[in-house]
C-alpha cells in the first residue's frame, strides 16, 4: 500500500517555482480552482519510493501578510489543509528578500524544507553559502537546486520523504522579537487560549503576531470569536504601548525584526563578492525601456504578436470551418431530412458551438506569444512602460495588457486580468474590456460600411469605430473609478526578472493551461446558449404558413429559380412567426430612436449574444438571401432597399453608423459572459456588464444617431 | 547632491540612495516592507522619471515601482 503525501510548493515570484514544479510533476498535472477564489490551483502527483506524492503549487507570493488573493490561498492552503511538507523555492541570489516569506513559514511552525534554487547563479556570482550551517542557523533542512538544469531534484524528494519519516515536531517561532514585543505576544497568547477551537486551528503565538501586525483577515476571524472584545482591546492596548516605546507601527518592527533574523544568519553562513546577474538584462532594458525608444518598440511587438497570431491561425480556421463542415453532413445524412432532431444537431449545435471553436486557434496561438512576451521577461516591461498611461485613468500598468489583447477577442483578454493584484483594479479592467472591439465585430462593419459608405471613406469608419471603443472603455474605467470603485490606484510594486529564453515545455505548458480552460468553462454555456438560439428561432417548429409552400415547391420542381425563391420566403415566414421573430418585433420599438427599428435588425442583434459575428448570418436568414456573409452583395442590396412601412428607407449612413456602434458596445457574448462569471466567481458582475454595456450602447448610439439628424445627416 | 532627502522620481538614474520614508498608508508600507523595502534599504536607481514609474535595483533584484508609489517614497542620496 502506497503511502499518500500533500506536499506544497511556494517561493516568491520569479524564484523558479514553476520550472521545479514541472521537473517534478512532468505531465501528470492538471489545473483546477481553489474552493471560492479564482487563483490556479496547480497539482501534479509523482511516486517516489513507497509515497504516493501529490504537489500542490501554490501561488508566488512576498509574504503571508493577507493583501492579495494570492497571498490569502497561500496561506489558508498552508494553514488548513495541513501538507505534510511545504517546500519554499527560494532565488538563492537573492536570499535575504527570498527568506523573508520563509520566516513566516518557520512561525507557522509547519514541516518547511527550503529549496535553495538557482544556486549556479549564486556561486558564479562569487555568493558562498554554508548550506549546513545556515540550516542549522535557520534550523530547516536545505537543500541546493538548480531547477532549468533538474539538478537537485532527487535530493529535494529524498529530504520530504525524510522529513515525514522522522516526525518531530517541528521547533516553533525561532524568530526574535525582542523583550518588549514578546511580553506583548505573551499576553495576547494567554487571551487567545480562552477560544479553544481557535487554537485548535491556528498556532496562538502566531496569531498574536498577525494580530500586532494588524491582519484584516485574522481581525476578522477574531471578530467572530467569542472572546473578542477582550482579545481586540487588549490588542488595542500592546499596540499602544510599543508604539509608545518604538514610535513606529509594530508590524514596521516585526518586519524590521524578521530582516533582523535573516540578516544574522546569513552574515554567518554566507560569503559573497556582489557582481549582479541583471548585467546583461540593464544593457537590453537601456534600449528596451527607454524613455522614447520604449513605446515604438512595444507597439512594434504587439504588432508582430497580433500579424503571427492572425496568420498562423488563418489556415487552422480553415481546417476547423472544414470540420464543422463535414461534421454537419455526416449528422446531416442520417438523420431524418427535415426533423427537429436534425436541425439542432446541424444548425443549433454544430453550428452554432462551431462559429465559436473557429476561434480557438486564434486563442491558443495568441496565449502562445503572450507566454513567449511572459517567459521572457517582456510583459514585466510593457507593464513598466504603460504605467505612465494607464494612471490616467485610475489604472496602472498591468491592466493594459487585457486592453490590448481585446482586440483580438475579449475572452483570453479578461483571463489575464489574473495577473493584477488588486481587485478593484481587476474588476474595473473586467468591466472595461468587451468595448475593446474583438475580432468577431469585423464581419458585421465590413457589411454595413460596405453597403453605406462609399470606398474612400471606409477605411477612416472602420477606424473611428475602434478608436471610439477604446475611449468609451476609458471614459468608462474613470467612471467606475471614480464612483463604483473608489479609492487611490492601488500601489504598484512588481519584480522585473531578468530577461530568459524561454523554453518549449515552459511555453505550451501555459499556452495548454489557459487554452484548455477556455474550452471546457466557455464550452459549456455557449452550447446552452447556442441550443437556447436555437430554440427561440426554430419554434414553434410547424407554424401556420401563409402559404402551403410544400405543395408549390413540389409543383416548381422543373423551375429552380423559383424553388429557391419560394424557400427563402418559406423560411424568412418561419422566423418571422418564431419565437425570436416575435421577440424581435417586441424589442424593436426600442431601438427607434436610435433608427433601426426593423425586428429582424433586431433579431440579429439578439443573435449576437451567441457570437457578435453571427448578427450577419441572421441577417442573411432574414433576408431571405440563403447563406450569406460579408461579402454577400444581395445581402447588402437588400439591406439598401428596405423600406419602412411609411415607404421611406430603413438605412441610411447615419442608421448603419449608428447600428454598428450599437453592435460594438452592447453586451459582449455568451462566451464572455462564461468568463467572467468564471472570472468573477459569481454572477453579479456577468449581469451587470450585460446590463450596463446595453445601456451605454444605447446611450452613444441615440447621441450619434439623434445629433446626426440635427446636424442634417439623416438624409 | 549628497545627503538631500527627495521622492525617488526625482533621482537621477545611477545613483544609490537609502530609504527614509514612505508617505502612505500602511498597505503601502507593508506590501513595500514584504519586498524588501523597509526604512533603510539601500538600493541604486535604475530609470527614473519625473511623471512615471521607476526602477531600482536592491541587491540583486529589479524593482518596478508605479507612478503612484514613486513619489511616496522619500530616500537620501548616498552615491
Amino acid at each position: 500500500m502506497q503511502k499518500k503525501l500533500t506536499i506544497a510548493l511556494a517561493g516568491n515570484p520569479n524564484s523558479g517555482k514553476t520550472t521545479v514544479f514541472n521537473n517534478l510533476t512532468g505531465a501528470r498535472q492538471h489545473v483546477g480552482n481553489y474552493p471560492g477564489v479564482t487563483v490556479e490551483k496547480k497539482e501534479g502527483t509523482l511516486k517516489y519510493k513507497d509515497y504516493s506524492i501529490n504537489i500542490v503549487d501554490l501561488p508566488g507570493t512576498y509574504s503571508l501578510t493577507a493583501y492579495s488573493i494570492d497571498e490569502i490561498v497561500t496561506r489558508n492552503f498552508v494553514i488548513e489543509e495541513k501538507p505534510d511538507v511545504v517546500i519554499d523555492v527560494i532565488d538563492t541570489s537573492n536570499l535575504e528578500r527570498n527568506l523573508y516569506l520563509a520566516t513566516q513559514f518557520m512561525e507557522l511552525g509547519v514541516p518547511l524544507i527550503l529549496a535553495l534554487n538557482m544556486s549556479d547563479v549564486a556561486k558564479k556570482q562569487g555568493t558562498k553559502i554554508d548550506k549546513n550551517r545556515l540550516a542549522e542557523l535557520l534550523d530547516v533542512p536545505i537543500v541546493s537546486t538548480v531547477a532549468t538544469k533538474k539538478i537537485g531534484m532527487k535530493e529535494l524528494l529524498d529530504e520530504i520523504v525524510s522529513l515525514v519519516e522522522a516526525r518531530t515536531e517541528p521547533e516553533k517561532t525561532i524568530v526574535h522579537y525582542g523583550k518588549e514585543i514578546r511580553e506583548e505576544l505573551k499576553k495576547l497568547e494567554e487571551i487567545l487560549k480562552k477560544d479553544k477551537p481557535l487554537g485548535e486551528k491556528y498556532p496562538l503565538r502566531w496569531l498574536a503576531v498577525k494580530l500586532l501586525e494588524t491582519d484584516e483577515e485574522i481581525i476578522k476571524k477574531i471578530e467572530e470569536s467569542s472572546f473578542s472584545e477582550e482579545i481586540l482591546s487588549a490588542v488595542e492596548k500592546s499596540t499602544a504601548h510599543l508604539k509608545s516605546i518604538f514610535n513606529d507601527e509594530p508590524d514596521a518592527i516585526i518586519a524590521d525584526r524578521r530582516y533582523g533574523f535573516i540578516s544574522g544568519a546569513c552574515s554567518e553562513a554566507v560569503s559573497r563578492n556582489y557582481e549582479t546577474r541583471h548585467t546583461s538584462s540593464d544593457r537590453i532594458d537601456k534600449v528596451l525601456v527607454n524613455r522614447i525608444l520604449g513605446l515604438p518598440i512595444f507597439l512594434g511587438l504587439m504588432w508582430l504578436v497580433f500579424r503571427f497570431t492572425f496568420k498562423a491561425s488563418e489556415p487552422l480556421m480553415g481546417w476547423i470551418e472544414s470540420a464543422q463542415e463535414w461534421l454537419g453532413n455526416m449528422f446531416g445524412g442520417f438523420l431524418p431530412d427535415g426533423s427537429a432532431i436534425r436541425s439542432l444537431v446541424v444548425d443549433g449545435i454544430i453550428g452554432g458551438v462551431g462559429s465559436v471553436l473557429i476561434f480557438v486557434p486564434i486563442i491558443f496561438l495568441l496565449f502562445l506569444a503572450m507566454a513567449v512576451l511572459e517567459d521572457s521577461g517582456y510583459m514585466a516591461r510593457a507593464a513598466f512602460i504603460m504605467d505612465r498611461l494607464m494612471h490616467k485613468i485610475g489604472l496602472h500598468g498591468r491592466s493594459f495588457i487585457p486592453m490590448l489583447l481585446g482586440f483580438g477577442c475579449n475572452l483570453p483578454a479578461i483571463m489575464a486580468t489574473r495577473t493584477i493584484e488588486d481587485r478593484k483594479d481587476r474588476l474595473v479592467t473586467i468591466l472595461v474590456n468587451p468595448f475593446i472591439s474583438c475580432g468577431a465585430r469585423l464581419p458585421v462593419y465590413t457589411l454595413f460600411i460596405g453597403a453605406f459608405f462609399a470606398e474612400r471613406i471606409a477605411g477612416n469608419v472602420l477606424f473611428s469605430l475602434y478608436i471610439l471603443g477604446m475611449i468609451v472603455a476609458i471614459v468608462m474605467a474613470k467612471i467606475f473609478r471614480r464612483f463604483l470603485f473608489k479609492g487611490p490606484a492601488s500601489p504598484f510594486v512588481m519584480e522585473l526578472p531578468p530577461y530568459r529564453i524561454p523554453t518549449v515545455k515552459g511555453l505550451f505548458i501555459h499556452m495548454w493551461e489557459r487554452g484548455v480552460v477556455y474550452l471546457k468553462k466557455a464550452g459549456t454555456v455557449i452550447f446552452v446558449g447556442c441550443v437556447l438560439i436555437w430554440f427561440l428561432s426554430n419554434f414553434p417548429w410547424q407554424p401556420q404558413y401563409s402559404k402551403d409552400y410544400n405543395t408549390l415547391i413540389e409543383q416548381a420542381q422543373e423551375n429552380e429559380g423559383l424553388v429557391s425563391k419560394l424557400e427563402n420566403e418559406k423560411a424568412f415566414e418561419k422566423m418571422e412567426k418564431s419565437y425570436a421573430g416575435r421577440l424581435g418585433r417586441i424589442i424593436s420599438p426600442v431601438f427607434k430612436p436610435l433608427g433601426f427599428d426593423d425586428w429582424k435588425t433586431s433579431v440579429g442583434l439578439i443573435g449576437g449574444f451567441i457570437a457578435k459575428e453571427v448578427v450577419v448570418g441572421t441577417l442573411g436568414t432574414l433576408h431571405s438571401v440563403g447563406e450569406a456573409d460579408e461579402e454577400s452583395k444581395t445581402l447588402r442590396q437588400a439591406l439598401q432597399n428596405q423600406k419602412r412601412s411609411d415607404g421611406s428607407r430603413m438605412y441610411n449612413p447615419l442608421v448603419a453608423y449608428s447600428f454598428m456602434v450599437f453592435v460594438l458596445l452592447y453586451m459582449p457574448c455568451v462566451a464572455v459572459i462564461a468568463v467572467i462569471k468564471r472570472e468573477t466567481n459569481s454572477w453579479r458582475w456577468p449581469i451587470f456588464t450585460a446590463v450596463y454595456t446595453t445601456a451605454v450602447a444605447w446611450i452613444v448610439a441615440f447621441l450619434i444617431y439623434q445629433g446626426g439628424m440635427l446636424l442634417g445627416f439623416g438624409g | 547632491m549628497k545627503g538631500q532627502y527627495l521622492p525617488l522620481n526625482m533621482v537621477s538614474p545611477g545613483r544609490k540612495v537609502k530609504l527614509v520614508a514612505v508617505r502612505g498608508g500602511q498597505g503601502i508600507r507593508r506590501r513595500l516592507n514584504d519586498m524588501g523595502l523597509s526604512i533603510g534599504a539601500e538600493f541604486r536607481i535604475i530609470h527614473s522619471h519625473f511623471f512615471g514609474p521607476c526602477i531600482i535595483a536592491v541587491d540583486n533584484t529589479r524593482l518596478i515601482l508605479g507612478r503612484g508609489m514613486s513619489h511616496k517614497i522619500l530616500v537620501e542620496d548616498t552615491s
